[in-house]
């Protein structure tokens, strides 16, 4: 019998694999066509991406970029549907800083480059502790920078804070512990209250190191709705962590008064708000107080960010594991002490990427300012409207607004999860 | 480092907030600056250019009352006012004068509690509509959709007319100028109702201007002028004259090319004289000094100088004198004299 | 000699207040509500004061005058001599409107784009993304007033559909009719209607007497209950109702013979039937919309300002409910889709059978907060002139009676509760779906 073999003695060589399963082909038969109906969704998306496409190029595609006016760029399409974009080249200043004086626009670049820098270190945990010097420092120097003025201002009011601290170190080797609590809060508040302005008029006049002042209604365009965004979270972040503990709080009162704050803000709408800004807040205050308005804006959307910054930070206590709050009570750490070491350090890393997405939000509710007339990007495009030469002109003026708040926000949001992703390891 | 900013911005507040003084002419002085709510914009009454520098006819009623107080047409801090902010912007301090196009009515002064100081408009409310509409006078807008703006006397005006003619009408209301141009000229409304100047100032600025006309029927007596709050009198009196004073000068031939020549020394006209200060003590009585005409004639020209520059027929808006002119030419601009 | 001493008496001192845990929450809390009390004196005496000053008087008497202005979307009888409460009324009516109506289709559109994100389908999901992204990171008022823009220029006007050869013309067999004034649909008609009954009416206020086609007039009583829609309702409901009680009769005997009987032919009938006669009985046709005039007219009248806006805050919030419904999703471990796939279940019915009902748990709460948010940006509707509540009482009666205490006030007071109710309902839900740990 002669020695036949039915299984194959040797390997026979690797077939490539068909053309419809590899390569592009391969790619797009199982990411698009993979069965009848993706086949046709994705036709159907080809077809939409297509037509926005075809749609919308040409129109970007417009040699307006020198036109002075509406009418100019009418004459230079003649007929032909086109952008004007001489609107953007000759407003993009003014959308970006509103009506800040030109000759003073470093102070608001050097500003946010620098709250980039002040921001840093609290976002990127691999850059050097110290930098957090000047994350403190920031708080000081961007009223200034912004709003110009004496330096000794800014100066002035750090110092309460240094008082405060000394103040409390030296009473509680001399008096105790609640005596230094008390004086802490109440001497830097005396400073604030009483000494501070007579200090710093009489430095200034020795030493007049000063800024040319900006009224806070030259501020403007985006300018306008980053500084409300940030000052307001800034702010809130103190306000919202007190309110959060409060809302954990096993003492009744505290714990209603949080609740209520916090639920009203979160009930009502921030355009009601910003009408309270607008039209009330002027009412509540003691008589002869002038807040400006963006003051007064300021101050609502740092109420209305605030409530929702307790519920992040609400959110980070509760996802702490609870052996944290045990440990730190058996370490026989007291209440603010478990806070400040062990709570909070933690729980305020994990509600950072909520942080961003409430600054994200509130960012993006700054616009509705432009509801009570103040000029932020979308007010100054309907000033900008209101304009001879402009009179008519929609689309640019709204896609470019809309493009810079993506931006913005897009990167944002992107990092937020960045971080997100960088928690989550952290903690398996 | 939170607490910091809290802080911080604290005592900025603080630094920011000033406690008014007894009366505003001084409290303007020793603040250097005129706080005057304008409109946000409208075509040739105010509006911002691309350096942030205010212009229009109610700007230019400012920079005279800035002039003639603070010795400088650009001392003046610009508030944008919406139709909803500009009464409490004024009720609260935050503004000096209101020169936004406001109509004087019983109610804002009485029940407001507002000074209306003059008029330095004459407006009514008309109505604007596409030629092809076939339409011709008011009456026969029956069912059409109307644009108006919120906030104002006109959606009042406009609810009496059509409810007094019997008609049937589709309000849509809108908030600022520019929108309303947009839905109107887009054929989303068949009219488009505001201050009638204002529509001229608007159709100036269409494509198609000469395919727009404006319907003869003026619903509403608007006169327009700036206003301040009740119970500052000798405030309210600096804006009352200053307004006079630009209205007289154009009577009296006192333009900004001769002003300066005319208050150089006494001339022939004692009125004249009384008004440019080289005369009498008119400029102390209010508390200013004895040439704030001549400032606030400088500024920016006499009355019928900053209508011709600013909406005049010569400038695109192209608006006629018409109620407006002199009272010596059949309009109903009449100041008191200056005595 | 005492080896052991009691215990001092203790004493009340003062510092116990604070040191002793006893006392020390006590002591907090007194403080903290009279911390408030004060600063809540402290606003109110302000108030007083500069209302005092400023010459004004204070009181909600101004609600009962005539509001003067006209209000054009209004679901209930509403004129221009109606008083200020009653145009607020409207505008509420308004506002919830355009809420529940964006909810809706925020919801399905949400639910959609989130499912389609995790579609293998590369370009789909890419898309989605894209949609999800490009709404989230621009801001909703910008997105409302663009959506306005595009419908104001690229819609024909309804000038366009008249003459002989009109530059547009009306879609769907002629009985819609999309304008850049709004859209015109048909609206229903009933020849033989029961016709209307109005609530809380004076019967001897002329209004309500009897006119000659047996009709009262529109402004008799508060408001006027439409009987035809009633009855449909009604009869619409029952229909479902015993639906419900066949199917279930379906699944006992199934349970019990491990057969099903074939039902959906009498469901479908037992709901259809009875409301087709009684629609037949009323004389039920549809109006068509005509261009009479200025506008068209007849049919319902969908305005640019409600789609605009109901438009702009579905398709914002939709992108929000789509990363949650995304994540609630991604929740499910994938050890449930497998289990379903070796079941034999298709890919559609392990979606809307094994995983959604599951990730609905997770999905829920943060839906909840979207619905709240998509109602309170619906006051945004001032910035296309949809009159919502913010645009009566917040906006025109605002501005024309100078009463802005009491506007904003009641303005805050009714968001709240429309915010409280909406949680409330949502909470109950949430309890009721919520896994029952055992």
């Amino acid at each position: 019998m002669a020695n036949v073999h039915y299984v194959r003695g040797a390997m026979i060589e690797q077939l490539e694999p068909p053309a419809a399963s590899s390569g592009a082909a391969g790619w797009v038969r199982q990411n698009l066509f993979s069965s009848p109906l993706n086949a046709i969704l994705s036709v159907l998306s080809l077809a939409l991406v297509y037509s926005v496409i075809a749609a919308l190029i040409p129109w970007l595609i417009s040699p307006t970029w020198q036109a002075s006016s509406l009418s100019e760029c009418r004459e230079i399409l003649e007929g032909a549907s086109g952008a004007c974009w001489g609107v953007i080249r000759e407003r993009w200043l003014q959308l970006l800083f509103g009506f800040y004086p030109s000759e003073l626009y470093w102070r608001v670049v050097l500003d946010f480059l620098l709250l980039i820098v002040a921001v840093a270190p609290v976002l990127f945990t691999g850059l050097p502790r110290k930098m957090l010097i000047f994350s403190a420092l920031y708080p000081f120097l961007m009223p200034w920078l912004l709003w110009g003025g004496t330096v000794w201002g800014p100066v002035v009011a750090a110092l309460g804070f240094g008082l405060g601290y000394l103040a409390h170190k030296l009473a509680k080797a001399a008096l105790g512990g609640l005596a230094a609590m008390i004086l802490a809060v109440l001497v830097p508040v005396i400073w604030w209250l009483f000494l501070a302005g007579p200090v710093s008029e009489a430095v200034a006049s020795v030493l007049p190191l000063a800024l040319e002042p900006v009224e806070s209604r030259n501020f403007g365009g985006f300018m306008l709705s980053i500084t409300i965004g940030v000052v307001a979270i800034a702010i809130s972040l103190p306000i919202g962590i007190v309110l959060a503990l409060g809302r954990q709080s096993n003492l009744f009162i505290v714990r209603s008064l949080s609740v209520g704050f916090i639920e009203f803000i979160r009930g009502v709408p921030l355009i009601t708000l910003l009408f309270v800004a607008s039209t009330l807040l002027n009412i509540f205050m003691p008589p002869g107080t002038d807040f400006d308005i963006i003051l007064r804006v300021i101050i609502m959307v740092t109420l209305f960010a605030s409530a929702y910054m307790a519920e992040v930070v609400r959110g980070g206590l509760a996802a702490l594991p609870k052996g944290q709050y045990e440990a730190a009570d058996a370490l026989g750490l007291d209440f603010w002490l478990a806070q400040r070491l062990i709570i909070m350090p933690q729980a305020l890393k994990i509600s950072i990427p909520g942080i961003v997405s409430t600054f994200i939000g509130v960012f993006k509710d700054t616009t509705l300012v432009s509801i009570i007339g103040l000029l932020d990007p979308i007010g100054l495009s309907n000033s900008i409207r209101a304009d001879q030469s402009w009179n008519g002109i929609v689309w640019e003026l709204y896609g470019f607004i809309a493009l810079m708040f993506f931006i913005f926000c897009f990167s944002m949001s992107r990092y937020s999860m960045f971080l997100e992703r960088k928690l989550r390891t952290g903690h398996r | 480092m939170n607490k910091t900013v809290f802080v911080g911005v604290l005592a900025l507040a603080g630094m920011s907030a000033s406690v008014a003084a007894a009366g505003l002419l001084d409290e303007v002085k020793t603040r250097g600056k005129l706080n005057c709510g304008v409109n946000a914009g409208l075509v040739g009454f105010a509006a911002p250019d691309a350096n942030g520098e205010w212009g229009g006819f109610d700007v230019a009623v400012c920079r005279a009352i800035a002039a003639a107080v603070l010795d400088d047409p650009n001392a003046i801090e610009f508030v944008p006012t919406t139709a909803k902010t500009r009464f409490t912007a004024l009720a609260s301090g935050e503004i000096d004068v209101l020169a936004r196009n406001t109509t004087w009515t019983f109610t804002r002064d009485v029940d407001l509690k507002f000074e209306f100081t003059g008029v330095n408009y004459y407006d009514g409310q008309g109505f604007i509509v596409r030629k092809d509409l076939g339409v011709s006078s008011a009456k026969e807008l029956d069912g059409a959709t109307i644009c108006i703006q919120t906030g104002t006397t006109t959606e009042l005006n406009l609810a009496d007319f059509f409810r007094i003619n019997n008609m049937d009408y589709d309000p849509v209301p809108i908030e600022t100028e520019a929108e309303a141009q947009q839905q109107y000229l887009a054929g989303a409304c068949d009219s488009y109702t505001t201050d009638a100047s204002a529509l001229a100032a608007n159709r100036a600025t269409f494509e198609d201007s000469a395919n727009h006309i404006i319907l003869p029927e003026i619903i509403s007596k608007e006169p327009l002028g700036p206003l301040v709050r009740h119970g500052d009198n000798e405030w309210g009196d600096v804006v009352r004259w200053t307004l006079n004073a630009l209205i007289a000068a154009e009577e009296l031939g006192v333009t900004s090319a001769n002003v300066a020549e005319l208050a150089s020394a006494p001339g022939s006209n004692p009125e004249i004289n009384r008004l440019l200060g080289t005369e009498g003590t008119l400029g102390e009585m209010l508390g200013l000094q004895p040439d704030w005409a001549v400032k606030a004639i400088s500024a920016g020209g006499n009355y019928g100088e900053i209508f011709e520059k600013n909406i005049g027929e010569a400038t695109p808006i192209g608006l006629a004198r018409g109620l407006n002119a002199q009272w010596t030419s059949g309009g109903l601009m009449y100041a008191p004299p200056f005595r | 000699m005492a080896t052991l001493t009691d215990p001092r008496k203790e004493s009340f001192r003062l510092g116990m207040l604070i040191y002793d845990t006893r006392y020390r929450s006590l002591t907090i809390q007194i403080i903290a509500l009279f911390g408030f009390m004060v600063f809540a004196a402290w606003l109110i005496n302000n108030t007083i004061y500069n209302l005092a000053a400023q010459g004004k008087s204070t009181g909600f008497g101004f609600l009962s005058d005539p509001a003067g202005y006209d209000i054009n979307q209004r679901l209930l009888d509403y004129s221009s001599q109606s008083t200020h409460l009653r145009a607020a009324f409207i505008g509420l009516l308004n506002t919830l409107l355009v809420a529940a109506m964006g909810c809706i289709t925020a919801t399905v559109i949400g639910l959609f784009v989130g499912v389609l994100r995790l579609s293998n389908n590369w370009l789909v999901a890419k898309l989605m993304t894209v949609y999800v992204e490009m709404f989230r990171n621009v801001p909703v008022l910008l997105w409302i007033v663009f959506t306005m823009a595009i419908l104001i220029e690229t819609l024909p006007a309804p000038k366009d559909f008249r003459g002989d050869d009109p530059a547009a013309s009306m879609v769907l067999f002629d009985t819609v009719a999309i304008t850049n004034r709004g859209v015109y649909i048909p609206e229903p008609l009933f020849s033989r209607g029961l016709g209307d009954f109005p609530v809380m009416a004076d019967r001897t206020s002329p209004a309500c007497e009897v006119g000659e086609i047996g009709e009262i007039g529109d402004a008799c009583g508060r408001f006027q209950v439409s009987l035809d829609l009633l009855a449909v309702l009604l009869v619409f409901g029952a229909g479902l109702y015993a639906s419900n009680r066949i199917a279930h009769r379906a699944e006992r005997i199934q349970n019990e013979t491990g057969d099903r009987p074939t039902t959906w032919y009498l469901r479908l009938g037992v709901i259809i039937l009875p409301t087709l006669a009684l629609l037949i009985a009323l004389g039920f046709h549809l109006g068509r919309p005509e261009l009479k005039g200025f506008n068209f007219q007849d049919g319902v009248y969908l305005r640019n300002s409600l789609i605009a806006l109901w438009l702009a805050l579905s398709l914002y919030t939709a992108a929000f409910i789509a990363e949650i419904v995304r994540a609630g999703i991604l929740a499910i471990s994938s050890g449930q889709t497998e289990a379903a796939a070796a079941l034999g279940l298709r890919s559609g019915r392990i979606m809307s059978l094994v995983i959604l009902p599951q990730a609905l748990r997770v999905i829920i709460p943060p839906l909840i907060s979207q619905y709240l948010n998509l109602t309170k940006n619906s006051s945004l509707a001032i910035a296309v002139g949809y009159m919502d509540i913010t645009g009566t009482l917040g906006g025109i009666t605002m501005n024309q009676t100078g009463r802005e205490l009491e506007c904003v006030l009641l303005l805050m007071l009714v968001y709240l509760l429309i915010s409280l109710s909406i949680s409330a309902v949502m909470n109950w839900y949430n309890q009721r779906v919520k896994l029952v740990e055992r």
